[in-house]
């Protein structure tokens, strides 16, 4: 096949049933086109990303140890200058090299104001490896490391949010996206692209197996998780805060939780408490307009 | 001759990265190493210098910043000392395995705790295993001359591996010496641009750094493992076109001075071994047949030519500045090990200090001059010596008697 008919993330890889990040993988890379250099560390993309000899994606891909994504951006920006290179630099991973492992190096880069794109794919978890706990996993969940047992140890603290870290460093651009919307999402890389600068993507990535969900329903889920209010679709362009949509009438946020293994254990008293805080916070919204002090934990 | 200009050996580091015109720099600030980057900063500022100078926020960083750009082409420069080359040591590996010809200096300084700046071997030792080429200067000049060295050896399509330049912290990054600055058209004819690569090329594009199986993973070790010991041939030729077009030796694998009748011969690393060859002149001068080996490159290690240098000796002295603790001074394990199996070898004696930027002098050498001597007449002697170690307040000695 030509180079401009072959897909850029190759089929038959080596994906879950169902896998969420590389349907965002996919509708990042396309939105990009060819003219790109994607830097992947461990997650669960690094793994999909090659089986030697068979690659998954038709971009060239430089593979990275856990912590680097941001500083290998940083690398690759500064050897594309000194050979006037015009290429798009993307870096994807997971939440655990973004928020925990990778951080320091993200906000340097952030900092320093090299050009690329970032794109954490949240599947709010170390799924690669068994799903254990990040800092990106939501209060409650059960996961290999918080596995509730008889003492009910789930994940006790809520979740960092990255949006808002990154959000603090003045970044140029910044949104958050969803699989179940890909117009939306494929808008937002796009405006990345064109962004001078760092620009950071913050996408709800549902794991079938690590969430404990039917694969058939990952972008089903994802959209729950928007109509539902818990996971809110909006960008910040150049300090302009906008939503990108607000749901008319929200599903109750159990839709969410239930049909995962992982909030098995939640009551409906929590079930309550949960929408209640959802309530309030989209009242807030409605009231005073949308800010990112709004943005409360989600479990 | 040229006469040189009096600078430090972290000036004269500098000096080099501008003249191997490196395309990106990118550093993270520790003593004794910041004068190179301080340096670069204003080689940058001024214009003298056109290289993507990238302040990160760490050591990790600055490897990982460093060998994504070398990835990508470009030719690529770092400098760190201790705990910054121990911060790095992800990347260490990372940087070798992934075959990028990036050069940096290591001003060699003690790790902590405690905490001491100054200088001894523990931060290059301790990356011994990680796959880089190490190079050791003994003079300022070296330091200039050994970098550039390494850009050409490093690049090599034979070698293709990352190569570290140590120079001792303040014993050379915070003195003064003479040093002959090369013009640059000069230097351009001794180092070619990077050969090109497209690793990178979104053209034809490739997955690099993927995962593999057990079966094609040894198979990258085992190239790996190739390309270090080709570069026993690699850095004995740089080093001999470097000395042609430039009138010094300041390379190769390594330098002997007086070793050919020698009785005693001492071997040592960096700024150490110059040290030893002022004292084994003034040795010689009184008659006594004493010699000295300078390891310019620890890795690859020249075991085949330290065996035949060693030959005629009666007595080895190999002094460590760094330990493997539950076993010994590495540089004298490695010793031992080239001699395996020659019929022909001296006595190996251990010879330890010199540490967080205690004096490797005249005293340390005569001590240990005397402990050869008395190895020689056949007397019991202890294999391993500590230099400059008090008796401890519990009253013990540091050779672990009660």
């Amino acid at each position: 096949m030509a180079r401009n008919e072959t897909p850029l993330v190759m089929p038959g890889n080596s994906s879950c049933a169902g896998c969420g990040a590389v349907l965002i993988a996919r509708l990042v890379t396309e939105a990009i086109g060819p003219n790109q250099i994607m830097v992947i560390p461990a997650c669960c993309m690094g793994a999909v990303a090659t089986s030697f000899p068979k690659a998954t994606f038709n971009v060239p891909v430089l593979r990275t140890a856990f912590a680097s994504t941001a500083s290998f951006l940083t690398g690759l920006e500064a050897s594309a200058k000194a050979k006037g290179q015009e290429v798009t630099l993307v870096g994807f991973a997971g939440d655990g090299a973004t928020v925990d492992i990778g951080l320091a190096a993200l906000s340097g880069a952030i900092e320093r104001g090299h050009s690329f794109v970032y794109i954490c794919y949240d599947n709010e978890g170390y799924m690669n490896t068994g799903f254990q706990r990040s800092g990106s996993t939501p209060r409650g969940a059960q996961t290999s490391t918080t596995p509730g047992g008889a003492l009910g140890r789930y994940k006790a603290e809520p979740r960092k949010d990255i949006a808002k870290i990154v959000a603090a460093h003045g970044i140029p651009y910044l949104a958050t996206a969803s699989p179940a919307y890909p117009a939306d999402l494929t808008r937002k890389v796009e405006r990345a692209v064109a962004v001078k600068g760092p620009t950071f993507l913050h996408i709800m990535s549902p794991c079938p197996l690590g969430w404990g969900f039917p694969s058939a329903n990952s972008v089903e889920l994802a959209r729950t998780a928007v109509e539902s209010g818990l996971w809110k679709l909006y960008e910040l362009d150049h300090g302009v805060l906008r939503l990108s949509l607000s749901p008319k009438k929200r599903k109750p946020v159990k839709e969410f939780f239930a049909p995962q293994s992982r909030f098995a254990h939640l009551s409906d008293d929590v079930y309550e408490e949960l929408q209640r805080a959802v309530d309030e916070e989209w009242t807030t919204i409605e009231k005073e307009g949308f800010s990112l002090r709004c943005e409360t934990s989600r479990a | 001759m040229t006469s040189g200009r009096n600078m430090t050996a972290t000036s004269a580091v500098a000096y080099a990265a501008r003249l191997a015109q490196v395309d990106v720099v990118a550093a993270y600030p520790i003593t004794p190493q910041t004068r190179i980057i301080e340096a670069i900063a204003k080689f940058v500022a001024d214009g003298e210098m056109k290289a993507q100078f990238v302040q990160v926020e760490s050591e990790h960083s600055a490897l990982a910043a460093t060998i994504a750009a070398s990835s990508n082409g470009v030719r690529a420069f770092t400098a760190t000392s201790s705990q910054g080359l121990l911060y790095m040591h992800e990347m260490m590996h990372w940087a070798a395995s992934a075959r990028v010809p990036i050069v940096m200096a290591n001003v060699n300084r003690a790790v902590a705790p405690p905490w001491n700046i100054y200088g001894d071997h523990q931060d290059a030792i301790s990356q011994r295993d990680t796959g880089w080429l190490q190079l050791f200067a003994e003079t300022n000049q070296h330091a200039l001359d050994m970098t550039l060295q390494a850009f050409r050896i490093a690049e090599d399509p034979r070698v293709q591996l990352p190569v570290m330049v140590n120079l001792d912290g303040f014993t050379l990054s915070h003195t003064y010496e003479p040093v002959v600055v090369p013009e640059p058209e000069v230097v351009n004819r001794f180092l070619a641009p990077r050969p090109a690569v497209d690793w990178l090329d979104v053209e034809h594009p490739k997955t690099i750094n993927g995962v593999v199986s057990p079966e094609h993973y040894i198979q990258f070790r085992a190239l790996q493992k190739d390309a270090a010991r080709r570069a026993l041939v690699v850095i004995e030729e740089v080093g001999e076109a470097f000395a042609e077009q430039f009138c010094r030796d300041s390379g190769g694998l390594l330098s002997l001075e007086q070793v050919s009748d020698a009785e005693i011969v001492f071997v040592a690393l960096g700024s150490a071994a110059s040290t030893i060859r002022s004292m084994v002149r003034a040795w010689r001068s009184v008659g006594r047949k004493v010699g000295v080996i300078s390891v310019r490159s620890y890795r690859p290690f020249p075991d085949a030519k330290m065996a035949e240098a060693l030959a005629g000796a009666r007595v080895a002295v190999v002094w460590d500045r760094a330990y493997s603790f539950g076993c010994g001074g590495p540089l004298a394990g490695e010793v031992k090990g080239a001699l395996y199996g020659r019929e022909s070898r001296p006595v190996v004696l251990s010879a330890v200090g010199g540490f967080g930027g205690a004096p490797v002098g005249p005293t340390e050498l005569e001590k240990a001059l005397e402990w050869a001597d008395a190895s020689m007449q056949g007397r019991p002697v202890p294999l391993e010596t500590w230099f400059g170690v008090k008796a401890y307040r519990d009253g013990r000695t540091p050779d672990g008697k009660e």
